[in-house]
């Protein structure tokens, strides 16, 4: 998702194309540009790094790999760019489909036998789900050594299932950020909150400067609710540690135990607390019907401080807004109980092969290196893209936000986790927890909904 | 088996029907029965208008004030377009997503329009055995959900290796048949029974019959059928994307409209402006087509 | 495209040039054969087939590797947010085609003949060639919600209305069972301009002997309409009913994309597909399905009653 703050110019090419711009960015790398390159010679590219893809997987030159994943226009175009050099160097060429109803629409293809040879999976479940269905295939040895090497064994294993390692991550998110104003913290004197408790005394100081401090909103179609996951997971993961997160996550304990009531009523003191939101859109359950991708504008007219969202909510300020510490708009981390404790909840995507075919095995492999890593951060000028592959130098992204994430995920002491409701079955994760949730934040009580979503839980 | 009989009887029955509309009736004249139709008319339109307006204000004008607050205002902006018509969607630009819409619309038209024809005209007047439960059983699919359907049918069409769009041509039409066979089959009944039965004294068979007493009365109704089928698959997305995939080679341009708004859908407001992009054709056809269907779906009963 | 638009109608043509060389009472059988064959093969392979693989997969578990007999089905009958999915379903049902209908129809009535009618049917029709994607945005600045507050503004029009008449504004969205109405109003919305326009046209065929005679007995305006309009179109108003009746049925897109079927807006269409494609219970799902099958058999008997009483005639 690119910042808003390079704009101005890709209007100013408006009707002419944004192709202008992306040949001026592509060219930085000696890439291709068109993506359909794979002729193998010529303008120049240093493919010194790329030979260990032809020896090893020989015969590969002038096949197609197809790959299907739910990044669409113009967060794909950095993709296309990315591996443009190994499309010319490998003479491989890569047919790249973005498709925003993916995650439908690959379980129908899987099941109907028409699956790509890629696919790019954004949760866990659905990645366990794919694997059910027979089609997809493990990832090869030259794969699983690059995530060895780059990637910390959690990340592995939310590629894995049941012990058997499919999918390398490719993209990450940070999801434990707190939008804020660095002006108006600057103006009235606050400070970035260091603890949970600091946090809720900077929300107790807001109030009493007579503003409404956080602002939300969770409306996001069929997926509406999926931000009060978010928050409860984040709870969760710091009132009772990594631990106990993933045996909640696993249903080994009830998602209406005492360790899950405890996070969603810590959510519920800044969501359901009628004094601290709903800052520029009315009371509480305005939060059910303001869109996630509205949710935090009021911080730019000041009608709101606070905002918890993944970091790239970036994108969603409006067009010139500087998104930095010391700009219109940043995040700070959402801190864990002590200074100390660093908790980190996030995302990603995973990459998935229905076939293993040379070809295919090689371009899985080349998306799990640093070498990749490093092209897809050169190839995302405007930024909007991390990764947690340890290869990825930070001074490579160019935006401030997605610096900070990388950082955080790639900090020794911090514990990454990845968001739980994407790890849980679909009648919870993608159903049963955003719809209670909703309803949560319209009035239901927290037993009510802890106990509606155990009730949801499958059998088995 | 040929006489002149059956198309001596075709243009009676059109000069009937044409002289009972240039006849004219008089119609209900009230100043409170063209209010009442005004106000129909403003509520039904102005949703629309709000986001035409809404398609050429600013993103934070959008965010901040109602459209309407523009019309005192006014601050308006050709970003939304420049951007929308300025994108590329996996390497491919609007203009061949549009290309792509033709290709798959044209078909998936004109496929079920001819085989619900001969259907409706089979169910309505040749005798057969199972005629009535084949009609209904037929009728009733209507309710089968799309998706219901699609695994099964995708798992066909990649074992019989089918072109992406044949599939997407075939499953259009299969889906679209039920409603037009009973549409064109409550049509066909209302043609009168003494002209069909004319044509047959006069040793037409049943081919003959069709094309020339029925079809040509069908004119309006397959016009009628036609518009809305065309409306059906031109907004359709799911079809296209399950069957021929969202690559700028066969996917139409409600996938790239789709996408529009982002893989988060950060620029949602890019969508007013795509879907008056979006909606220009189907007005375009459905003023070319309204003076074919202006007597209409059922214009051929000229039963008392 | 054109060549298989060319090569379809060609094979459509020679396979009637050959049904038309048999002729005799047998040549019947060949002819309905010919006629109806190709449009009963595509919906049995492509309607038919999945129907009946719903329906086993309705009595089985979520993966389809056993039977559960009843179970699916007694969940969709006793759970409550089930049930609350099956009473906004039919009042989905019961309310769309008829208001529907009768804007169309009183609309129809209103314009026929009126100088600006073709201008005045387009606008009617507007809604039915936007998507829906377009219709969801389009709806979104008819119901969004702002608070009063300082100086925020209303963006959306019903709430900006309420304001300028001095009430508060509302969620039309969030507050049940009103909100429903909200979303109905929607598909009223896209499908009047259907009904309006197949009316229109059987509206023009009353022949004008029966209305002249009516008007010498003095029957005019409300009267008019209600003895000689509408059972003179009464077959065209059954096949809007029907039509609008089951596309309500069916549609999932509006509840979808704007509540997503929560606070209480949920409806069987969409209900379906969340568990059969979101929440992975293939077999939940499938017995939703078949509960869609099940709801419109009261419209095909209608239908059946109304094919037999007009064949009687």
């Amino acid at each position: 998702m690119g910042s808003r703050t390079n704009r101005p110019a890709a209007l100013a090419a408006g009707v002419l194309g944004l192709s202008l711009v992306l040949t001026a960015c592509g060219s930085d790398n000696g890439g291709d540009d068109t993506a359909s390159g794979g002729s193998g010679g010529g303008s120049g590219a240093d493919c010194s790094a790329y030979e260990q893809y032809t020896q090893d997987f020989p015969g590969i030159d002038g096949k197609t790999v197809s790959v299907y994943t739910s990044i669409v226009t113009p967060e794909d175009q950095p993709h296309l760019d990315s591996y443009a050099a190994f499309e010319e160097c490998t003479g491989v060429d890569v047919q790249y489909e973005g498709d925003k109803a993916f995650e439908a629409q690959v379980l129908v293809r899987a099941k109907a036998g028409n699956a790509p040879d890629i696919a790019y999976v954004p949760q866990p479940g659905l990645l366990q789900q794919l694997v059910a269905t027979g089609a997809a295939v493990p990832a090869p040895e030259q794969t699983a050594a690059n995530v060895d090497e780059f990637f910390g064994e959690d990340w592995k294993g939310y590629g894995s299932v049941d012990g058997q390692f499919y999918a390398a991550p490719l993209g990450a998110n940070v999801k434990s950020f707190v939008w804020y104003s660095p002006s108006e913290f600057e103006d009235s004197g606050y400070e970035v909150p260091t603890t949970l408790d600091e946090l809720k005394s900077l929300t107790d100081q807001m109030v009493a400067d007579g503003k409404v401090p956080w602002c939300a909103g969770i409306a996001s179609g069929e997926a509406t609710g999926w931000p009060v996951t978010d928050w409860m997971e984040d709870m969760m993961l710091r009132l009772n540690g990594p631990e106990v997160y993933d045996q909640w996550v696993n249903h080994e304990i009830p998602f209406n135990g005492p360790e899950s009531t405890a996070a969603l009523d810590a959510v519920g003191e800044y969501l359901k607390n009628p004094e601290y939101v709903n800052g520029g859109y009315g009371d509480v359950t305005t939060i059910a019907t303001t869109t996630f991708q509205d949710g935090g504008l009021p911080i730019i007219d000041g009608a709101c401080s606070l905002h918890r969202q993944a970091g790239f909510y970036a994108a969603n300020w409006p067009e010139g807004t500087e998104v930095a510490e010391d700009g219109d708009v940043f995040a700070f981390y959402l801190p864990g109980q002590t200074a100390e404790d660093r908790p980190v909840l996030g995302g990603g995507e995973f990459v998935l092969a229905f076939d293993d075919r040379p070809e295919v095995q090689a371009f899985q492999t080349f998306l799990s290196s640093d070498t990749w890593a490093n092209e897809k951060a050169i190839a995302t000028p405007q930024g909007g893209w991390v990764s947690a592959n340890s290869g990825l130098e930070v001074d490579n992204l160019v935006s401030p936000i997605d610096q900070l994430s990388a950082e955080i995920l790639q900090d020794p002491n911090a514990v990454f986790r990845f968001d739980g409701s994407d790890q849980m079955p679909g009648a919870v994760g993608a159903d049963a927890f955003w719809k209670q949730a909703t309803n949560w934040i319209t009035g239901q009580s927290t037993q009510e909904t802890v106990d509606k979503i155990e009730a949801a839980w499958p059998a088995s | 088996m040929t006489t002149s009989a059956p198309t001596a009887v075709v243009p009676s029955v059109a000069r009937t029907i044409s002289t009972t509309a240039s006849r004219g009736k008089k119609r209900l004249t009230s100043p409170w029965a063209s209010l009442a139709a005004v106000v129909i008319a403003v509520l039904w339109t102005l949703p629309t208008l709000g986001l035409l307006v809404t398609s050429f204000r600013e993103e934070t004008d959008i965010r901040r004030t109602g459209w309407w607050t523009a019309l005192s205002d006014p601050t308006f902006t050709l970003d939304n377009y420049r951007e929308a018509l300025g994108r590329e969607s996996g390497g491919g630009g609007l203009v061949d997503y549009l290309v792509n819409s033709f290709v798959i619309t044209v078909p998936s038209v004109v496929i079920p329009m001819v085989l619900a024809a001969l259907a409706a005209y089979a169910f309505a007047w040749i005798h057969f055995p199972g005629r009535d439960f084949l009609f209904i059983a037929v009728f009733a699919l209507q309710i089968v959900p799309i998706q219901v359907t699609l695994i099964p049918l995708l798992t066909l069409f990649v074992q019989g290796d089918v072109g992406e769009f044949v599939r997407i041509w075939v499953a259009h039409s299969t889906f679209a048949l039920p409603l037009a066979v009973f549409l064109l089959h409550n049509f066909m009944r209302d043609v009168p029974a003494e002209l069909i039965e004319a044509a047959r004294v006069d040793g037409a068979g049943h081919v003959k019959t069709f094309f020339s007493v029925v079809l040509p009365l069908m004119t309006p109704a397959l016009a009628a059928f036609g518009i809305f089928q065309f409306l059906w698959v031109w907004n359709d997305l799911l079809v296209a994307l399950t069957f021929a995939g969202g690559t700028p080679q066969t996917a139409p341009m409600t996938v790239a409209l789709a996408n529009l708004s982002g893989t988060r859908g950060t620029d949602w407001y890019l969508l007013s402006a795509g879907a008056f992009i979006s909606i220009v054709i189907p007005v375009v056809v459905f003023l070319a087509l309204q003076r074919y269907f202006v007597r209409g779906l059922l214009a051929g009963s000229v039963k008392g | 495209m054109a060549l298989a638009v060319v090569v379809f109608l060609a094979l459509i043509a020679l396979v009637l040039f050959l049904i038309g060389r048999i002729s005799g009472r047998r040549g019947d059988r060949a002819v309905a054969l010919g006629f109806v064959g190709p449009t009963l093969l595509l919906v049995a392979v492509g309607l038919v087939y999945p129907a009946l693989r719903t329906i086993l997969q309705s009595f089985q578990q979520a993966d389809g590797s056993g039977f559960v007999g009843l179970d699916n089905y007694q969940f969709i009958f006793t759970n409550s947010d089930q049930l609350t999915v099956l009473r906004n379903t039919a009042l989905w049902v019961v309310v769309t085609p008829f208001v529907a209908t009768g804007i169309g129809l009183v609309y129809a009535v209103l314009i026929d003949r009126a100088r600006v009618e073709a201008f005045a049917k387009a606008l009617i029709f507007l809604p039915m060639a936007i998507s829906f994607v377009g219709a969801s945005i389009i709806w979104k600045f008819v119901y969004e919600f702002r608070p009063e507050q300082g100086n925020i503004q209303q963006i959306g029009l019903l709430n900006q209305v309420l304001v300028w008449l001095g009430f508060s504004p509302q969620q039309f969205l969030v507050n049940a069972p009103w909100n429903t109405l909200f979303l109905i109003a929607v598909m009223i919305w896209v499908q009047a301009g259907f009904a309006m326009t197949v009316l229109s046209a059987a509206i023009k065929a009353i022949p004008d002997d029966i209305i002249e005679a009516a008007r010498l007995d003095g029957v005019s305006g409300v009267g008019l309409f209600r003895h000689i309009t509408v059972p003179s179109i009464r077959p065209a108003l059954v096949v809007v009913l029907t039509t609008i009746g089951i596309a309500t049925l069916k549609v999932f897109d509006i509840v979808r994309t704007m509540t997503g079927g929560q606070f209480d807006t949920n409806v069987v269409a969409n209900e379906f597909y969340t568990q059969a494609f979101r929440a992975d219970q293939g077999g939940i799902g499938a017995a939703l399905a078949v509960v869609l099958f099940a709801l419109v058999v009261p419209i095909v008997a209608y239908n059946i009653r109304q094919l037999r009483a007009s064949e009687a005639r």
